[in-house]
């Protein structure tokens, strides 16, 4: 009954539904191969053991950090870049989004260039201050906020430049100063927007590896965080690096799930 | 007290001059076609659009001054604006999209919350103050719009296009509260419309703005019964020609003169009522002095009229009923005879706004 409108359809070409297939198949294949070597007995003690669980704190503390970081520095340039114009604003707008296309590895030696022992602001830092970035946890946090800051920047950039700004003007006609204007009406209106940017960059900043290994080094406890503890492990004690693996991809599925209202939903049907 | 605004804005490549006095407890409407500027004056008197030239004094307080370097921001100055499409927060509901002004203004929350809900009362609301905008009524939405703009009790208040958003029949009764709300608010108010309905039952003055500066001013009478422009004569559906006075011959197209009954000199505008333009098929009998053949070039229904309209030697619109356009067999292009009464023609100078 289903099948009598459909079949009078133009039928899709063959060949395009068989690479499309393969496609899935190169996507999905992977995950079920983590899936079938997962040693489901032992899941619990393997996610329990101290370097498993130091990564997994680790990882939550840094993830966290660079999130609150990418909200309080990058919500401010995402508001300069949508309201603000300016000689050179899409230039500050590339440099923004830099981040997103550079190998994380080029960020992490670029890091490690200005704010490493040797860097620009790293001898100063530590000259007079005494403050050592690199091969910190402050490190691993400086890490992932750089790479995934320009999540939360072109998010809510976004945002703000499809909200209609005459709000902003109705509320300073009610009296309200930038700031009341900006806390009571702007970031309302862009909250969902600014929460979707917020998780996306949690889970570019969890999934983190090549910036924070290069800047912060591989230190259990202190800047080894899941990914550098996946792949450490890999060398050596497999069934914990599929299961942290497993707990990473869980945590995708749930930003995922949590999102797909959003973008998702945009392309269904 | 009132507003006194000497109003120059240059959005490139356009400037916009006019002055404004509004007094207390009068309301000026200003109306003119698109793009007049007529938004842009609001915009100037609230302060979100800075002047470029002149100056805006409200109850003696100098508001803006480009040459004396005064600004008052729109958040410190008293001047509520009721925007076209409203612009009420989205996020926050009825009540506290009114309160939101009181907070703005220094009130506590709680004497701000107990005003605004008065206000949802006084605007015949109440039941739906825990609404969010988007479940309001255009309607409702515009009185919320304007408890929210009245709440702060503004000096000032501003209405762009109230009735625009609004369905024709929703227009009346809501036009009739505006009404009863602006007789009760004792400052002074400027309305922004294209609709002259609007400014007959809210303005005490009008004000037409046309190509950046004023076209004409006066009260609705003055204005509907001697229009200065093109705009206004078809606003109020009257014609209006321009010609040169010879004692009683009015001369509106080379070689054509029409007789008006009181002789002057000089340029002159006429206005005739299309409804006082007759139709024959042949020369009218008693021979009219204003009696002229010409063609028909439009033809529009409207209910049980018609109009007419003749465009040679002088463009003149007829009305006439549906029965007469039968009788007269009259299509685009149809000969005809013109006549009107040299007593219906009312002409008049040319005044400078």
């Amino acid at each position: 009954m289903a099948g009598t409108i459909t079949d009078r359809r133009r039928r899709p070409a063959v060949a395009v539904v068989a690479v499309a297939t393969v496609t899935v198949a190169f996507l999905a294949l992977p995950l079920i191969g983590l899936f079938t070597k997962v040693s489901w007995s032992t899941l619990g003690t393997d996610l329990t053991s101290p370097v498993a669980l130091d990564a997994l704190r680790l990882s939550l503390v840094c993830s966290l950090w660079a999130t609150g970081l990418s909200v309080v520095l990058g919500l401010p340039l995402a508001w300069v870049l949508a309201r603000v114009t300016f000689p050179g604003r899409s230039l500050v707008r590339a440099l923004a989004i830099l981040p997103m296309v550079l190998p994380p590895v080029v960020g992490g030696v670029a890091l490690l260039l200005a704010f490493g022992r040797d860097g620009i602001l790293g001898t100063p830092l530590f000259d007079w201050f005494g403050v050592q970035l690199t091969f910190s946890t402050a490190g691993a946090v400086m890490a992932e906020t750089f790479v995934a800051m320009p999540f939360l920047v072109i998010t809510v950039e976004a945002a703000l430049r499809s909200m209609d700004g005459r709000y902003e003007e109705a509320a300073a006609n009610l009296g309200a100063g930038r700031w009341t204007t900006f806390r009571r009406v702007t970031l309302p209106m862009i909250s969902s927007s600014l929460i979707a940017g917020a998780a996306l960059t949690w889970a570019r900043a969890l999934g983190e590896f090549g910036a924070t290994i290069t800047f912060a080094g591989d230190i259990q406890g202190r800047t080894q965080t899941l990914p550098l503890a996946v792949y450490l492990a890999l060398q050596g004690n497999e069934q914990v690096a599929i299961a942290l693996s497993l707990a990473l991809l869980a945590v995708s599925l749930v930003v995922l799930v949590a999102l797909r209202g959003r973008w998702l939903g945009a392309l269904s049907p | 007290m009132s507003l006194e605004a000497d109003v120059e804005v240059t959005l490139d490549p356009f400037t916009e001059r006019l002055d404004l006095r509004v007094d207390d407890g009068e309301v000026v409407a200003v109306l003119g076609p698109n793009g007049s500027g007529k938004s842009t004056l609001l915009r100037a008197l609230a302060g979100l659009q800075p002047l470029s030239g002149g100056r805006i004094v409200l109850d003696g307080e100098t508001l803006d001054d480009p040459s004396a370097r005064i600004l008052v921001p729109p958040e410190r100055r008293s001047c509520g604006m009721v925007f076209q499409d409203y612009l009420l927060f989205p996020h926050l509901s009825a009540v506290a999209n009114i309160a939101f002004g009181l907070r703005c203004r220094g009130r506590s929350k709680a004497e701000a919350n107990r005003l605004a809900i008065e206000w949802m009362g006084r605007i015949g609301l109440a039941e739906r103050a825990t609404s969010k905008p988007a479940q309001l009524s255009g309607g409702q939405a515009q009185h919320v719009a304007l408890a929210r703009a009245l709440a702060t009790e503004p000096r000032l208040l501003l209405l762009d296009e109230p009735m625009a958003a609004l369905d024709v029949t929703a227009r009346g009764p809501v036009r009739h509260r505006l009404r009863h709300h602006l007789e009760t608010f004792g400052g002074s108010c400027v309305m922004v419309t294209h609709d002259p309905l609007d400014a007959a039952a809210l303005a005490d003055r009008l004000i037409i703005l046309e190509g950046g500066g004023v076209a004409q001013r006066g009260t609705l009478a003055e204005v509907t019964a001697r229009p200065q422009t093109a705009y206004v004569a078809e606003l109020v559906g009257l014609n209006l020609i321009d010609g040169e006075a010879h004692g009683t011959d009015l001369v509106v197209a080379p070689g054509f003169a029409l007789e008006t009954a009181s002789p002057a000199s000089g340029a002159r505008l006429a206005v005739i009522a299309p409804r006082d333009v007759a139709l024959y098929l042949d020369r009218p009998d008693g021979s009219p002095r204003n009696a002229w053949p010409t063609r028909v070039a439009e033809v529009h229904l409207m209910g049980d009229r018609v109009r007419v309209l003749l465009d040679d030697p002088v463009r003149v619109a007829a009305e006439i009923t549906a029965r007469s356009l039968a009788e007269l067999r009259l299509t685009d292009g149809s000969p005809v005879w013109a006549s009107v009464k040299a007593t219906q023609i009312d002409s008049y100078p040319l005044t400078q706004p």
